[in-house]
């Protein structure tokens, strides 16, 4: 076996996710705790005559991101919190431009500069709604190293194969901890390059005139075909339209070209779900906790599971009510006030039965403070 | 009329996407004139398109980006550069063209604009200064300067403005020039030099908004803002300059071919790194 075995930070399990996804172009700006993902990167682009920069700010970071992928590049940058709010703009032309690109937000404590060095899993609502106007967004995230390599290189294929933003949210616990990952050989991971035109030089390109599966070839600046991209609404071309037509199948198209691929697009992962009376979703650094905890308590005879969300956006509606069907109480485990929570109530048949299981003081959740609402909701009281 | 060179020699008509005229603008603009220079650099470059790519973000001005049949990106209001840094240093072999409103530019934009100076990236910049935010409708920019009225300075400006050139140049663009719209056949010599310039090039155009900065200012038609351009301008380093030393220079101001370029640099960081794995 050639496979390499690292003991890594989360943060260089990502960047070893990118690198295997093909990424060779970066721009970002430093931000705890997501900066180790920018330092490793600029190590090690350059290597792979790939491009690394160091913008004024992340605004600018996500521009040139947006810039570098029209020209036939992987790209990605790597933010946390307020670095994130400074990218919504230009991640919402992504979006609306369909740019495949992939950002990094590892969580941080907030709102605002908020508790920098600490965890958090407060901005899932953000990645989903952080832009303004209607859209959708695929958010993806990880409990562990070996996940967060697969999770990346899974945005880099979901960026190219839905032509639009991926987001990464990881946590502070997630980005800094240490772990061994295996890195699998070229091959053993599906990695999807970048869908690109048929069409002839002297032959009519639209470059946003869907093709009969939704997708949309793309042509690289510099090549043949010269044509118009904005974030204004726009027709075929590329060019700026506001006839009610087009802008409503545009709005249409960049929603359900999403939306309608929620079973695509689902990755999660589950544990001793089959005969569940206790159900914990989590995802993330949580996750762990929860798995941990489910583990100990089916030493003794507790029906627990855990459904954990790799795939928080588009959120996995169905699967959720699915894998909740049977339980007597879902607990939803997480690092804010409850954002997961109000997708999983609005998910499953019996919402009065879903409960809430978090911590928001930059302390990571342990198995103790799930146990503690798990032994209330048993009625063995505390 | 006698015909010009101006008007004559160019077939300017292959760069347009004539699909999408009309365009916006409003009779007497001066960002068609504008348009019209930098097509006509481009045709005297003999620049092959494929390899323009125009980037632009908000403003009447930015609209320039749809209506040439370059690559063309039409961003978000101020971060044309950053956008255009991104395409630059991923495919160095592309011909950048920024054109920017004086608020893209150089208000929302600065931070931009300093920046892409600082590293001179191999990127043209044409600040097409009309003094006002024309497309939001005649409020006041950072180059409207004191005194001046505009529908957010109803009682007149107190804010002053930056001086376009003395920015770029302190902020390290390696080629500087300053023109105006009257002045069409100097813009696409400068524009033609600029282009051709590696580094990072700003051409700063005034150009006039007769629908806002002009009304709001009783500055009269779009004749008239143009004849004031041939009136206060001069070329570098005039006699005129000693009588009247408010009247404000035209031409190149800087013009350093021995500052290295970003792309450039970022090859040597190429080698260096895979001679280290090697
Ligand atoms: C983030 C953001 N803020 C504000 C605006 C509104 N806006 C559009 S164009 C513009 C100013 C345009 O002025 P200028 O850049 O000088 O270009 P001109 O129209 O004069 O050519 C503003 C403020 C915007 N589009 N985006
Ligand atoms: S508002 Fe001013 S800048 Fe805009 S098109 Fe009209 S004249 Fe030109
Ligand atoms: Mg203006």
């Amino acid at each position: 076996m050639n496979n390499k075995i690292k003991f890594v930070q989360g943060n260089e399990a990502c960047v070893e996710g990118a690198l295997y996804a093909g990424i060779d172009f970066f721009a970002g700006y430093p931000i705890t705790p997501s900066t180790e993902i920018a330092e490793l990167l600029s190590m090690e682009l350059p290597k792979r005559a790939g491009k690394f920069i160091q913008m004024e700010d992340e605004i600018a970071s996500m521009a040139a991101i947006i810039g570098a992928s029209l020209t036939g590049h992987k790209v990605m940058t790597a933010t946390s919190g307020p670095g994130f709010s400074l990218k919504q703009e230009a991640l919402g032309y992504a979006c609306m431009a369909e740019i495949p690109c992939v950002i990094v937000n590892v969580q941080r404590g907030g709102p605002s500069t908020g508790n920098p060095t600490h965890v958090s899993q407060g901005d899932i609502n953000q990645a989903k709604w952080g832009t303004h106007g209607d859209h959708s967004i695929i958010a993806l995230t990880a409990s562990n190293h070996q996940d967060v390599f697969e999770m990346t290189v899974e945005a880099f294929n979901f960026a190219e194969t839905y032509r639009t933003p991926v987001i990464l949210l990881f946590d502070e616990v997630i980005g800094h901890m240490r772990e061994k990952i295996t890195i699998p050989e070229q091959g053993d991971l599906a990695v999807v390059q970048r869908l690109r035109t048929s069409v002839k030089k002297g032959v009519d390109y639209h470059p946003y005139l869907p093709r009969e599966d939704g997708r949309l070839p793309m042509s690289d600046f510099g090549s043949e075909h010269r044509y118009n991209v904005t974030g204004l609404f726009h027709d075929m071309w590329g060019f700026p339209s506001n006839n009610p037509k087009v802008v409503r199948e545009l709005l249409h198209h960049l929603v359900d070209k999403i939306d309608n691929n929620v079973d695509q697009i689902t990755r999660h992962r589950e544990y001793w779900l089959d005969d569940a009376e206790y159900v914990l979703v989590s995802y993330g650094s949580s996750a762990r906790s929860a798995i941990h905890l489910a583990k100990n308590r089916r030493k003794r005879g507790n029906k627990i599971g855990v459904l954990e969300l790799q795939t928080i956006w588009p959120f996995p509606k169905e699967l959720v009510r699915r894998k909740c069907a049977g339980a007597r109480a879902v607990i939803v485990v997480e690092m804010n006030m409850g954002q997961v929570l109000h997708q999983v109530k609005s998910a499953v048949d019996n919402p009065a039965s879903v409960f809430l299981a978090n911590r928001i003081d930059g302390k990571l959740i342990s198995p103790t403070d799930i146990k503690t609402l798990l032994r209330v909701i048993q009625g063995k009281g505390v | 009329m006698p015909k010009t060179k101006y008007d004559k020699e160019y077939n300017v008509k292959q760069y347009l996407r004539e699909r999408f005229f009309p365009h916006i603008w409003c009779p007497g603009c001066g960002h068609g004139i504008v348009l019209g220079s930098l097509l006509r650099a481009v045709e005297e470059l003999g620049l092959d398109p494929t390899e323009i790519v125009m980037t632009s973000g908000i403003g009447c001005s930015a609209r320039i980006s749809g209506y040439v049949n370059f690559h063309s990106l039409h961003t978000i209001h101020g971060r044309a550069l950053a956008f255009a840094t991104g395409v630059k240093l991923s495919t160095p072999k592309l011909n950048l063209i920024v054109p920017m409103g004086d608020g893209d530019a150089l208000a929302i934009g600065g931070n931009h604009f300093i920046h892409a100076a600082r590293r001179n990236i191999d990127i043209t910049a044409i600040v097409m200064n009309n003094r006002i935010y024309g497309m939001t409708g005649g409020q006041f920019s950072p180059l409207t300067g004191y005194g001046q009225k505009a529908t957010t300075a109803p009682y007149s400006t107190i804010d002053n403005e930056f001086d376009v050139v003395k920015l770029a140049t302190a902020a390290g663009a390696s080629f500087v020039a300053r023109s105006t719209t009257f002045h069409a056949t100097e813009c696409i010599d400068l524009i033609k030099k600029a282009i051709s310039h590696k580094g990072f090039s700003v051409v700063e155009i005034f150009s006039q908004c007769p629908t806002h900065y002009g009304r709001k200012n009783k500055k009269g038609d779009a004749s008239n803002m143009m004849e004031l351009y041939k009136k206060t301008t001069v070329p570098i380093g005039s006699k005129k300059l000693e009588q009247d030393p408010s009247l404000i220079e035209r031409g190149i101001f800087v013009d350093n071919k021995e500052a290295p370029e970003y792309c450039d640099e970022y090859e040597k960081i190429i080698q260096t790194a895979m001679k280290g794995r090697a």
